[in-house]
């Protein structure tokens, strides 16, 4: 197991590395000179003026070279500073940003994994009946509704409509903090969020579930004599399981995509916010450090669903 | 040998729902085992063996297969008599893995891959004799000492990838036999190995069914198998036993031109290349089983037999009894 684990770690590392060569990459490729964005329009420049200046940032050299400068100050946390925030370092702005939307991501995938896996089970026990039909239908609307309305319904008919929780904002501006005032702004959000993902999980365990029920060993369970609910429970669950830990696993990468929008609807203060302004601001280091840190919270959840993966099948092991 | 019976059944018949109609998979069926005795239940796949085995334990397809009409009586492991097809779920769940222990055709599908082959065979202890867990280990152990499996101490704690495939079907059946019962369902034990191994799990069956002196229920399609482990021999067609009879008595004598067919059917060694060298194809039976939807008027066997006269259409055949508790479902039997 250990072993195993060693492994999956140095996959994660080079998965990292490999991130950071694309991140530079890319930005790189994107049109416009980076250049552009140290520069104040209304001040005339010239030619040798430039220069001087893309020398000075470095800009002039290879691009492995600048690759290689940019990684080994992004190791030591320095990832430059904000250009169109007047020269805040982007780590702190960026870490400041990093919980909240850690926060609502995680609250979202937790109810999803809770919602889609009871839901999924429940279709699949209750095969055919309207249980199952109903489910069904609602996980068909779950997956096809796009974030962006789900999030402007959800806002409008809980929050304006019913009144049942605030419309944006993590914390009551002005108030002391309290963990009731957070979970009242996070609930909402993080359901709406959870919408789309429980859906997919709830397909997957539903047909997974079905799946296994008509394996030999499950036949085996019940000619031992073992309780009905333990025969779902223990031993076809259990095995159901293996192909959602992995569906969640890879879906990780949608629910950030998700949450983005989410933050945007619901003015929480978060990488999305963050990544979209940088982005139509052109503010490199912002995009690079925002991208590195969520790309690395993927490879590290990856990981994480390995580990269970691992802990849950004992086949893995060997392999 | 043969002791009081421990299962009886009287005019089984099990119906499947088949787009609305009801089916008959299973047709007026009797049979006894009594403790200490072999009964090999044989014939084609869809012949019925397995849905009687099923019907047993009452884990037909929810919804899809039941006991249409008939009595199921076992003597449990108590001396108490029950009618299995009148019980609730509840009682026989307590049953099931109890009184009657079951081995499947499988063994590596048969086992769930997620738990240990300790966990596995210590559950219907822990379920039915209400042991500890350590307790039901203990057990486990040597219940792998008495199937043969080496090193129980380390198999215990092995998932079930990590044994071969006769390792694995002899801790099914220690899993069938973890709490001593009173009858033993084996459905197509040894199909799915090695020969060599095959002969191993066969002995190993017999041996174990010696010292517990159970009733062994045993389901193949294998002739050869039943010569080695069976005292008697029940043989179905298309949902009815249509011969039955002590293991020599059967197989010197078929009373049943499907029996004697399949016989034939069995090639010898040395046989097939002589008729190889010959151009000559191997011994079939001419014809293919009827679908149990339309099953021919009359004997079921009819349409493939070579003795089949006139007034085998009209009538299904009863099963005679043609002596020495062997009996054939035959108007011609004498004649065979």
């Amino acid at each position: 197991m250990s072993q195993y684990i060693i492994r999956r770690v140095a996959v994660g590392f080079f998965m990292l590395l490999a991130l950071t060569v694309l991140i530079f990459g890319l930005l790189r490729l994107a049109p416009g000179d980076p250049i552009d964005a140290y520069i104040n329009p209304s001040v005339p420049m010239s030619a040798s003026d430039l220069d001087a200046l893309r020398i000075g940032l470095g800009l002039d050299q290879p691009l492995p070279v600048q690759y290689l400068a940019w990684l080994r100050a992004a190791l030591s946390g320095d990832f430059g500073y904000s250009i169109q925030r007047g020269g805040i370092p982007v780590l702190p702005l960026v870490f400041d940003r990093i919980g909240p939307t850690i926060l609502l991501m995680f609250s979202g995938l937790a109810i999803a994994i809770v919602v889609g896996i009871a839901t999924g089970i429940l279709s699949a026990v209750r095969r055919n009946t309207a249980t199952d039909v109903s489910l069904s239908v609602l996980s068909f609307i779950g997956i096809s509704s796009p974030a962006f309305l789900t999030a402007l319904l959800g806002l409008y008919g809980f929050s304006v409509l019913l009144d049942w929780a605030p419309s944006g904002g993590m914390l009551t501006p002005g108030a002391p903090f309290s963990l009731g005032d957070l979970l009242s702004h996070l609930v909402l959000p993080a359901c709406l969020l959870s919408i789309a993902h429980s859906a997919m999980i709830m397909r997957y365990m539903r047909a997974s579930l079905l799946e296994v029920l008509s394996q030999d060993y499950v036949r085996t369970a019940r000619a031992k004599g073992v309780r009905e609910f333990w025969v779902i429970v223990k031993h076809a669950v259990r095995n159901a399981l293996l192909p959602v830990i992995t569906l969640i696993g890879s879906t990780i990468g949608i629910a950030i995509g998700g949450a983005i929008f989410i933050e945007s609807v619901f003015n929480w203060p978060g990488m999305g916010l963050l990544m979209i302004n940088a982005v139509t601001r052109r503010d490199y280091p912002v995009i690079m450090c925002a991208t590195l840190l969520t790309g690395a919270c993927v490879i590290i959840v990856n990981l994480l669903t390995d580990i269970i993966y691992a802990a849950v099948d004992p086949r893995i092991k060997v392999s | 040998m043969a002791g009081l019976p421990v299962i009886e059944i009287k005019g089984l018949t099990t119906t499947f729902r088949i787009g609305g109609r009801e089916v008959a998979a299973v047709r007026d069926l009797d049979l006894t085992i009594a403790a200490g005795e072999t009964l090999a239940l044989v014939g084609e796949s869809g012949s019925g063996k397995s849905v009687t085995s099923l019907s047993i334990v009452g884990l037909l397809p929810k919804g899809i297969g039941r006991i249409a009409s008939g009595r199921l009586m076992l003597r449990r492991k108590s001396g108490e008599t029950v009618e299995l097809q009148a019980l609730d779920n509840e009682t026989l769940r307590c049953i099931r893995g109890n009184d009657i222990g079951m081995v499947f055709q499988e063994p590596l599908t048969s086992l769930n891959p997620v738990y240990t082959i300790g966990e596995q065979i210590a559950e219907p202890i822990r379920i039915h004799l209400g042991k500890s867990r350590r307790e039901a280990i203990a057990d486990a152990v040597r219940l792998l000492v008495d199937v043969g499996i080496p090193d129980p101490q380390r198999r215990v704690r092995q998932y079930p990838h990590e044994l071969s495939g006769g390792m694995r079907q002899r801790a099914t059946i220690a899993m069938a036999l973890a709490c001593n019962p009173a009858l033993l369902i084996a459905d197509e034990p040894t199909t799915a190995l090695d020969v060599t191994i095959q002969a191993q799990i066969l002995d190993l069956l017999a041996k174990l069914q010696a010292e517990r002196g159970m009733a062994m229920l045993f389901v193949t399609h294998n002739l050869g198998v039943v010569a080695e482990i069976a005292d008697r021999v029940a043989v179905m067609y298309a949902g009815s036993i249509v011969e039955a009879g002590n293991v020599p008595s059967v197989f010197s004598h078929p009373r049943h031109p499907y029996t004697k067919g399949l016989m034939r059917s069995v090639p010898q060694l040395g046989e097939a290349t002589a008729l190889k060298e010959a151009g000559a194809p191997l011994q079939t039976i001419a014809g293919s089983v009827p679908s149990l939807i339309d099953l021919p008027p009359g004997c079921a066997f009819a349409p493939r037999c070579p003795y089949a006269i006139d007034a085998c259409t009209t009538a299904f055949p009863d099963l005679v009894d043609t002596g020495k508790g062997h009996a054939s479902r035959c108007i011609r039997w004498q004649e065979i």
